[in-house]
């Protein structure tokens, strides 16, 4: 049996209208004065994220603001829904870097598998979800705005132990 | 009739333009009020049921909602309007405006407040005294009908048709009943006019809820069916007919409809206080018994503004009781099926009224000519024939399984009696094994 499921006993035999619909009245008129509403007041109160929650994307970044992403190309390779786009170059040490890494969040569908893919622990799924746009552009994130994103990634990968040992 | 010595105030008669000032006042503030009200109930209906289902309701605009029913008409006055093309334009314009004027009109004969003295005479606080008070309402409860038939008809569209049919059918079954429900309040009041049905009442010392519970029973279920609120929704019935007679209608036409069904609801509301519940009489003080015998004479208590003000405050406050039985009832029951609408009104409503008719009448005739005076004890021995009669009504319309209990019950009583018997079966074979032992 499913939690919360409970089975109700049904009459086996035919009952009164008058006294049924009654009842009934009686219970909508309790839950009516009960004064123990279940309504989240949206914007004022915010739901309990689960720690798994997958929402929009953070790069994770060096001390001296360079993206911890090397380019690998995994998680574009990955992406069922092929919303991102990464062009990587090599500066003069051989470090490979992303010149261009843009996540379309409208395609994304926050399957995690990008976070799951890196080599490096750069990319993350977070504990955010509210991203409205004016236009459909606004919702292809640049490197930038990826990594400045403050909010917590999920708790699928744990901080202190990055390489999931 | 009234034993004591009547004390008769004087307080003078309106003039000519002073009763057109008068009425002209009490038009616009009645209408003001109603028009408030009807965009309020919107509101209520929608907090009700919201607060039924531990939910909160509209609480973004104004405070707590209470703007709410504005927002709404400022998007309805603005959203498209579509005429569908194979529409009969005249009459499909018409129909909004047939179902809400009716809706509106009826309010003008309920008395909502005892006369008010003012220096230039007495104002009675109804719009308008008609002497056919009562058969004036009946005429434009039923006319409502129309509007929501010519709607259904004119658009051109099988569901829409199909609600107007039925909201057609169901006003015809369920005025009968309506009606005949009525004929015991004039039987006992002896006449149509609203007021004097409020006057009666008070001098009979109890509300004709109890000495004509029967009727008022009645009367009350046919009222749901004339209002279209559930359980007899047929007409719009959303699951079957998409929204049945105003499948068709958009912004402010829609909009009209729903106002019509709220004035309704008021309206009935209004007429069932006023009928059954003593109108705007305060229960238990003799104060505001006040009877208007013409040329701003009055018999009774003395007219004072505190006792208008207070009288209306107990029409508004038995108005809202049948309010919120009106919602807590449409947010609990659900929807009859159509075959089961005309088995109640034809084979159960019908007979039973005809009966409660004729046998309050007889009950009255007798009490007449046995000579009881028309006070309390003449309204207890009718409490007693009409509430036996509620009791065969409930009993006949239940099958005779009120007293039978809800099924739960019974099946709570059939675990009892088992486990009751499997202990007994057990004691039973303790006591024998015991007794094969020793």
């Amino acid at each position: 049996m499913a939690i919360n499921v409970r089975t109700m006993k049904r009459p086996d035999q035919k009952s009164s209208y008058v006294r049924a619909s009654l009842k009934g009245m009686a219970l909508t008129f309790r839950h009516l004065v009960n004064p123990n509403k279940k309504t989240l007041e949206y914007p004022e109160q915010k739901p309990d994220l689960s720690p798994r929650w997958r929402g929009t994307h953070v790069m994770e970044q060096h001390e001296d603001g360079r993206p911890k992403c090397v380019a690998c190309g995994l998680c574009p390779t990955i992406c069922p829904a092929n919303c991102i786009r990464l062009i990587p170059g090599e500066d003069d040490q051989g470090n490979r870097y992303p010149i261009v890494y843009e996540i379309d969040e409208f395609r994304c569908i926050f399957c995690g598998m990008c976070q799951e893919v890196c080599p490096v622990e750069a990319i993350h799924v977070g504990q955010h979800y509210e991203n409205a746009e004016y236009s459909r552009e606004g919702f292809v994130y640049d490197l930038d705005r990826l990594m400045s994103q403050k909010h917590e990634s999920t708790l699928l990968w744990d901080p202190s132990d990055p390489a999931g040992e | 009739m009234m034993l004591q010595a009547e004390t008769v105030h004087q307080v003078g008669e309106l003039s000519a333009t002073g009763f057109v000032v008068a009425s002209t006042i009490k038009i616009l503030a009645a209408f003001s009020l109603v028009m408030v009200t009807v965009a309020m109930l919107t509101l209520l209906e929608r907090k009700i049921s919201a607060w039924m289902q531990d939910r909160l309701g509209p609480n973004r605009v104004g405070p707590g909602g209470l703007l709410q029913p504005a927002a709404d008409g400022l998007k309805n006055i603005l959203k498209e309007e579509t005429n569908p093309a194979e529409s009969h334009r005249i009459f499909f314009n018409l129909a909004p405006m047939l179902s809400i004027i009716p809706a509106l009109v009826t309010f003008a004969v309920i008395p909502f407040a005892a006369p008010l003295p003012t220096q230039w005479g007495l104002v009675e606080m109804v719009i308008a005294d008609v002497p056919v008070g009562v058969l004036f309402l009946l005429a434009f409860s039923s006319l409502g009908v129309y509007g929501i038939v010519i709607a259904g008809w004119s658009s051109s569209n099988k569901y829409a048709l199909l609600g107007g049919l039925r909201a057609g059918a169901q006003m015809i079954s369920y005025e009968i009943a309506l009606g005949l429900s009525l004929l015991s309040v004039f039987f006992l009041v002896g006449n149509v006019r609203l007021t004097e049905v409020v006057t009666m009442q008070q001098e009979l010392g109890l509300w004709f809820a109890l000495p004509l519970a029967a009727s008022f029973i009645l009367f009350w279920i046919s009222v749901f069916a004339e209002t279209n609120r559930l359980p007899f929704d047929l007409p719009e019935a959303e699951s079957e007919l998409v929204t049945g007679y105003h499948t068709e209608y958009s912004s402010m036409k829609f909009s009209m409809f729903f106002i019509a069904e709220y004035a309704h609801v008021l309206t009935a509301s209004a007429l069932m206080a006023t009928l059954f519940l003593g109108g705007w009489d305060i229960p238990g003080w003799a104060g505001d018994n006040i009877r208007v015998i013409g040329d701003g004479t009055v018999v009774g208590g003395e007219p004072a503004w505190w006792i208008t003000l207070l009288t209306f405050l107990a029409f508004l406050l038995k108005t809202a009781f049948f309010i919120l039985v009106f919602m807590v009832v449409r947010w609990t029951v659900p929807r009859f099926r159509y075959d089961q609408v005309m088995d109640l009104g034809w084979k159960i409503m019908l007979p039973v009224a005809l009966a409660v008719v004729v046998i309050t009448a007889g009950t009255i005739l007798t009490l007449d000519e046995l000579g009881v005076e028309y006070g309390l004890v003449y309204g207890l021995i009718l409490t007693v024939v009409n509430l036996a009669m509620l009791a065969a009504f409930l009993l006949i319309l239940d099958r005779g399984r009120v007293l039978a209990g809800t099924g739960s019950l019974t099946e709570k009583r059939r675990e009892a009696q088992e486990k009751a018997r499997l202990r007994r079966r057990e004691e039973a074979m303790t006591t024998s094994t015991g007794s094969t032992a020793d």
